[in-house]
């Protein structure tokens, strides 16, 4: 028997050997993809359900919890829903655009993940210019939102996609000035670089010298993905479900995917870059032996869990904004504590003050 | 020649950038041109990229394609354009617009090509070296303009200042009938400002 599954092996492994060095790459880099792709899915789907169930006990009622044991199973449910439905085109939409925009919107949302870090050594690519990736598609993601709304020929569509390009583009600066600030305080912008550089337990994480940017940052992070409080471009009670009101079935879902692998990423992002990623807290407080103290995946889930948390409690808090608190809080708030923050900073650098002398 | 992956994705990123290129100028929607547009700079990022210019192919899509492309799609959408009335006069300039696109196209070949005098040093590329995966763009691109180039960095962005100044103070003007909220008194009002609660009897209604 065990010869049998030896022969296997060996032949699966001539097979295997039998491609070219180019291709054996290329599906390896396949392979990793699925496997970065895969849980994140699962991720996607159960954070759904977290916001329901999270939301539900903050307003003091259960959530769902018909489907299988205490609802677990409604996310799957709620997929073969919208798989099953049927995906209306409007009569006088631009066809090509109304369907490429859901796809324009994932894929920002999905690549970005190319060079997230999840642990030491484990990431798709080690770029050195990863922050800069990250933030370059980040900022196109806001194409799928504009395009929705442009070629679905409707007009609460139009005014969302309006509201939603001014607003992410006026978020996007502060984002990147918060940016500029972790690259500053880490002089790399590759992210395990920046990651390594928070090392020496929890006092050395640039959270505490980056405070005002690390604010900015995930409140822009908030905004970028159009969610509660700065949820205009959905406004309900405004402007019906804003840029994909004439989307249906799967067309729908995957709008709906790419905000939520979205909240994921800018969760995962702000652990990174401010909260040292896969970094122990423990570290130099417990003894180097104890798992607790070692640098792992499961502090990098556990950080990107708790600024994921805070999307739904925001969401479950605060009233939306005014359109015009919006604007007021980006241009006139945001950009100008960053730039502020900035400067302080790199005083501090040149003069080698505080955490940044090396 | 047996084609590498290199060559064969230069050729697709390049196919794709003419393409687009060409859908930009001959598509009928002016909001389809600019999203081709956004195609050929997409294209034209991937290129730059294989010629080791990571930082700048990035800093193109960020900049280009995440700022200015869709503050221009959204100009394009509200504008109510009428394309067909744009191209009457498409054959009568065809002539003066094929002069010019000619002109142009010498002088890339006369500078860049292989006739000319080689003034942009393209000669020294035949034998140029492929950099292993440690080399950063970035790092060398921000040492050549910190140093050598100091000035004129610090001029453009002497000019950029300039044009947002210019641009906020062109458009900054009070109207002087139109109301304004202070968020900073709206903040600071209190409930004492608006409500006055009084105490009363209880009445029992019959």
């Amino acid at each position: 028997m065990s010869e049998m599954i030896d022969n296997m092996i060996v032949m699966a492994l001539e097979f295997w050997d039998w491609f070219p060095a180019d291709v054996q790459t290329f599906i390896w880099i396949l392979v990793k993809i699925v496997l970065i792709l895969a849980p994140l899915m699962i991720c996607v789907a159960y954070i759904t359900y977290a916001e329901r169930k999270i939301i539900g006990y903050m307003q003091i009622r259960i959530g769902p919890n018909r489907v299988g044991f205490r609802g677990w199973l409604q996310p799957i449910a709620d997929a073969m829903k919208l798989m099953f439905k049927e995906v209306i085109i409007p009569a006088k939409s631009d066809k090509y655009l109304f369907l490429i925009a859901p796809v324009l919107s994932i894929m920002p949302a999905l690549a970005a993940w190319a060079v997230i870090p999840f642990d030491r050594g484990m990431v798709l690519t080690d770029v050195n210019a990863g922050l800069l990736y990250v933030l370059a598609l980040t900022s196109i993601g806001v194409y799928g939102v504009i395009i929705a709304g442009w070629a679905s020929n409707s007009k609460y569509a139009i005014l969302s996609s309006l509201r939603v390009g001014a607003q992410i583009v006026a978020y996007e600066i502060a984002m990147g000035f918060a940016l500029v600030g972790v690259l500053m305080a880490s002089g790399s912008l590759n992210m395990s670089d920046i990651v390594e550089g928070q090392a020496g337990g929890m006092g050395s994480w640039y959270i505490w010298p980056l405070l005002p940017m690390f604010f900015v940052y995930f409140i822009s992070g908030v905004a970028e993905t159009n969610r509660a409080p700065f949820d205009v471009a959905e406004g309900e009670s405004e402007i019906v479900a804003g840029f994909h009101v004439e989307y249906s079935g799967m067309a729908f879902a995957v709008f709906f995917l790419a905000e939520y692998a979205n909240i994921i990423l800018i969760s995962s992002l702000t652990a990174l870059l401010f909260l040292g990623g896969w970094l122990s807290p423990f570290e130099g407080v417990l003894d180097a032996g104890h798992w607790l103290a070692a640098t792992s995946f499961f502090w990098f889930f556990a950080k990107a869990c708790i600024f994921a948390f805070c999307f739904l409690w925001f969401r479950a808090t605060f009233p939306r904004y005014r359109y015009d608190q919006i604007m007021r809080l980006g241009w006139k708030v945001f950009i100008p504590v960053t730039i502020v923050w900035l400067f302080v900073e790199a005083v501090m650098v040149v003069a080698e003050v505080g955490p940044w002398a090396t | 020649m047996m084609m590498t992956i290199t060559d064969f994705l230069f050729f697709a990123f390049a196919g794709v950038t003419v393409a687009a290129a060409l859908g930009v100028v001959t598509s009928k929607n002016p909001v389809h041109s600019a999203l081709f547009l956004v195609l050929t700079f997409f294209s034209c990022s991937a290129i730059w990229l294989m010629l080791e210019a990571e930082f700048l192919a990035i800093t193109l899509v960020l900049v280009y394609v995440g700022a200015v492309m869709v503050l221009f799609l959204f100009v394009v959408m509200m504008l109510d354009i009428n394309v067909a009335k744009m191209r009457e006069g498409f054959v009568s300039y065809l002539p003066i617009g094929g002069l010019f696109a000619f002109l142009m196209l010498a002088i890339m070949v006369y500078v860049v090509g292989p006739v000319g005098p080689d003034v942009m040093g393209t000669a020294a590329l035949d034998n140029a070296v492929v950099h292993g995966p440690d080399y950063s763009n970035t790092e060398e691109l921000g040492e050549i303009l910190y140093t050598d180039y100091v000035l004129a960095f610090e001029i453009a962005a002497f000019i950029l200042l300039v044009a947002i100044i210019a641009a906020i103070s062109l458009t900054l003007r009070r109207r002087p009938k139109t109301k304004y909220q202070t968020p900073g008194n709206q903040i600071k009002v209190k409930r004492d400002d608006r409500l006055k609660i009084i105490d009363s009897d209880a009445e029992v209604l019959k």
